[in-house]
């Protein structure tokens, strides 16, 4: 046991650490983006990813997806701290890997090399829900949806067959069935 | 069609429609249109501090003496850069307050004009919300909802940035009563159920070594939470131990009282809270001062937490009972609940918790708080229990400073009332107290009013003595002077091998010159014959006094807990001080 004469005590036990997603409704006015980041940042929380964009276009809500890992104190503390925030109007949070929530993440990948290759590319890619957005004879812009590890993976496998480029979103959530958030 | 106001009329009709009497502020180019239209509104009145964090340590002395919010007026750039730590002392204190700053013209904002920074982005972590206004025509609603946002819930600070071209165009205005949309902070939004209630009272009743643990949640649900909470300690015959910002809240002389707990808190109380089988925690936040090695906080009690914050419950302990709830219709609807059930339960219980007394009692006899005293020196224990002495039979407000002289008035000043005790606990602000003390006598004129203060910490914020004497303000300064940053220095002495590097004060002012170089009293008391008379000297009389009281440059505060060990290993005095481990100087 680590003794100590300081002015700050020493570190407890560190919890199990689990992969969080988190959905926040805001309005999207000036900043908001801000105060969520520096909420993580300020108190220590990790954003691995973060996908945003505005949902109602009439009420000005932006839905925020944050992908995140804690302990399930500090999960719990993120829920808390984003529900005290002002412009925050709900929040949703799901733990990586439950049945009912579907996750998705885009990417495009441009690939240089000749039909033989790219052939080959599109092969791989069939899984993912593959889109040609663009083609020449010694290139090719693909994008995939798929999750995040499966993304990766195919990253990795692309590498050899001449990917110079890749561009991906953050993962963006919803529940399956009739359920929805609240 | 409604008359058209100037953005500075805006802010003037807003502040009177929220029955604002006096703004604490500082003058600047950017505010210039807002200070120009003061003149028109005769029922505000503007106090010039001397530096912006003065105006912002007075406005939260205001806000936590008279529970009403604090307004601060700053300008641009500096103006607002000085406001940040008064902002962020208030936020970790919960004190409301609504800073209005003003803006470079909008044109400008983003071109490093002359006296701009990015407001809004400095003070985003220190205030609960803060809004940039870039519309004359919103300028009320955000007014409204700014001192809705300071209020409500967990209080704090909030600030509205102002471009200058906004407080010159003209634009509607309305009264907007309750705008936010959802509840706040999670204020109680459902009522508190009865299966809590009853849970609640099954815990009290089960319990043989109880104990309430109140912090100053108690103080900011308002002066009828202390009523209710002393008719709940006297209906369970439990004893009491109090945070350092929860003082006041149960009166400070009543045997049920164990004193303050935390890491110089009392002996009684850090073993009750150690030992205990039940924890009520209301309106406190398991702050690292108070629980020490969170592992080995308190490991063999049922623990219930209430509090305004939900992020508040189970940030540091986990607790087995939570209620998100202000203070009062907690304790409200509990006594309710509990007096219809419980006819007598004192009496009944008696039996149960004697043993507790008991040990509680054999707790006390260690005499915590003692000291050593003497005929020749003044040893700053003694000053504070004198200062109470002489001031306790009329109602006295203190504010102090932070450090060594700031424990020692904890420990030692009894304080039977709530809105009594202003101390900056969460951000721990040197050079609060001179100013805080201003904002206190303001909302409170013919009080008297202390601030207990170190020598190092007063002279940080020293120039607000000039506000004192500008408004007549008679605060009373009441320095521990022992020429060290004391609590520095017990550190060092305890844990850096008596290095006592860049703690001691060379070259202090002549404290007794420069209150008459500020116009106002200076008083020294240099042993411990003339004391009471100095002090005596000092409630007489009816202008700002700063009192030099000059006190052992070597006395440590105790008890105090080391950190990192958990509440039962307290050391009592310098003869029980041990080695220091490696890892635990790196932890400072």
């Amino acid at each position: 046991m680590t003794k100590s004469k300081s002015a700050y005590s020493v570190p407890g036990k560190i919890g199990k650490i689990e992969r969080h997603i988190i959905v926040v409704w805001v309005d999207n006015e000036a900043g908001v983006l801000a105060r969520i980041a520096g909420l993580f940042s300020g108190r220590g929380y990790n954003i691995e990813s973060l996908a945003v964009a505005e949902v109602d276009k009439k009420k000005h809500i932006s839905r925020i997806t944050i992908v995140t890992e804690g302990t399930p104190q500090v999960i719990e503390q993120i829920n808390l701290q984003l529900k005290k925030l002002v412009p925050v109007h709900k929040v949703a949070d799901f733990k990586r890997g439950e049945k009912d929530i579907l996750f998705r993440e885009l990417a495009m990948f441009k690939i240089l090399g000749n039909s033989k290759k790219l052939e080959k590319v599109k092969k791989i890619c069939k899984k993912f829900n593959p889109v040609i957005l663009d083609k020449t004879n010694k290139s090719i812009v693909i994008q995939v949806t798929a999750l995040r590890a499966e993304i990766d993976k195919l990253a990795l496998d692309l590498k050899s067959l001449g990917l110079i480029s890749t561009s991906r979103t953050g993962a963006v959530a919803m529940t399956k069935g009739s359920r929805i958030f609240n | 069609m409604p008359k058209l106001l100037s953005g500075a009329e805006i802010v003037f009709k807003a502040l009177e429609d929220q029955k604002v009497e006096y703004i604490f502020g500082y003058p600047g180019g950017a505010v210039l249109p807002i200070y120009d239209e003061l003149k028109n509104h005769k029922s505000i009145k503007h106090i010039l501090a001397r530096h912006e964090q003065g105006a912002g340590h007075s406005a939260e002395g205001y806000a936590r003496s008279s529970g009403k919010p604090g307004v601060l007026l700053v300008t641009s750039g500096p103006g607002a850069t000085n406001a940040v730590t008064a902002l962020t002392d208030a936020y970790m204190d919960s004190i409301p307050l609504v800073c209005i700053s003003g803006q470079v013209p909008t044109h400008l904002i983003g071109t490093d004009a002359f006296q701009e920074c990015d407001t809004t982005g400095i003070t985003r972590p220190c205030t609960k919300h803060n809004w940039l206004v870039k519309d004359v025509n919103d300028l009320s609603r955000i007014l409204h909802l700014a001192f809705e946002v300071a209020t409500t819930g967990r209080p704090g600070p909030v600030l509205v940035d102002i471009p200058k071209d906004i407080q010159f165009k003209k634009g509607n205005y309305k009264f907007f009563k309750k705008t936010l949309k959802k509840k706040l902070n999670g204020k109680a939004s459902k009522k508190i159920s009865n299966s809590e209630l009853d849970k609640f009272i099954d815990l009290i009743k089960k319990s043989s070594k109880p104990i309430f643990y109140t912090g100053g949640g108690v103080i900011n649900s308002g002066p009828e939470a202390s009523k209710h909470l002393r008719e709940l300690v006297s209906l369970t015959g439990f004893p009491i131990t109090s945070t350092l910002q929860g003082l006041g809240a149960y009166p400070g002389d009543d045997p049920q009282f164990l004193g303050m707990l935390g890491m110089h808190g009392t002996y009684e109380a850090n073993n009750a809270m150690h030992d205990c089988d039940l924890m009520i925690n209301i309106g406190a936040r398991f702050d690292d001062r108070i629980t020490g090695k969170v592992d080995e906080f308190s490991p063999g009690s049922k623990k219930i937490h209430v509090d305004i914050d939900p992020s508040s419950i189970g940030k540091n302990i986990k607790v087995d009972l939570a209620i998100v709830s202000d203070v009062t219709t907690l304790l409200k609807t509990l006594i309710k609940r509990f007096k219809e059930k419980n006819k007598n339960f004192v009496n009944s219980n008696k039996q149960k918790i004697s043993k507790w007394w008991e040990q509680i009692g054999k707790w006390r006899e260690k005499k915590s708080l003692n000291f050593i005293n003497s005929d020749k020196i003044i040893k700053p224990q003694h000053a504070v229990q004198r200062l109470y002495e002489l001031t306790k039979n009329q109602d006295t407000f203190i504010t102090t400073e932070v450090g060594q002289h700031q424990m020692w008035a904890a420990q030692h000043y009894k304080f039977n009332k709530p809105n009594r005790w202003m101390t900056s606990g969460g951000l721990g602000t040197m050079g609060y107290g001179l100013p805080a003390a201003i904002g206190v006598q303001i909302a409170n004129p013919g009080k008297l009013v202390v601030d207990i203060a170190g020598e190092a910490s007063v002279l940080m914020t020293m120039q607000e003595m000039s506000t004192a004497v500008q408004y007549r303000l008679p605060i009373k300064i009441f320095i521990l002077n022992n020429e060290y940053m004391g609590m520095v220095r017990q550190w060092q002495e305890l844990l850096h091998e008596k290095n006592y590097s860049e703690s001691y004060t060379a070259a202090l002012p002549d404290f007794v010159k420069l209150a008459e170089s500020y116009g106002c009293v200076g008083i020294r008391a240099k042993t411990p014959n003339e004391l009471d008379e100095k002090i005596k000297e000092m409630i007489s009389v009816d202008r700002p006094v700063i009192f030099d009281c000059v006190v052992d440059k070597a006395e440590n505060c105790f008890p105090m807990i080391p950190s990192g060990k958990p509440h039962n290993q307290m050391i009592l005095g310098p003869e029980e001080e041990e080695e220091i481990s490696d890892e635990g100087k790196v932890l400072v």
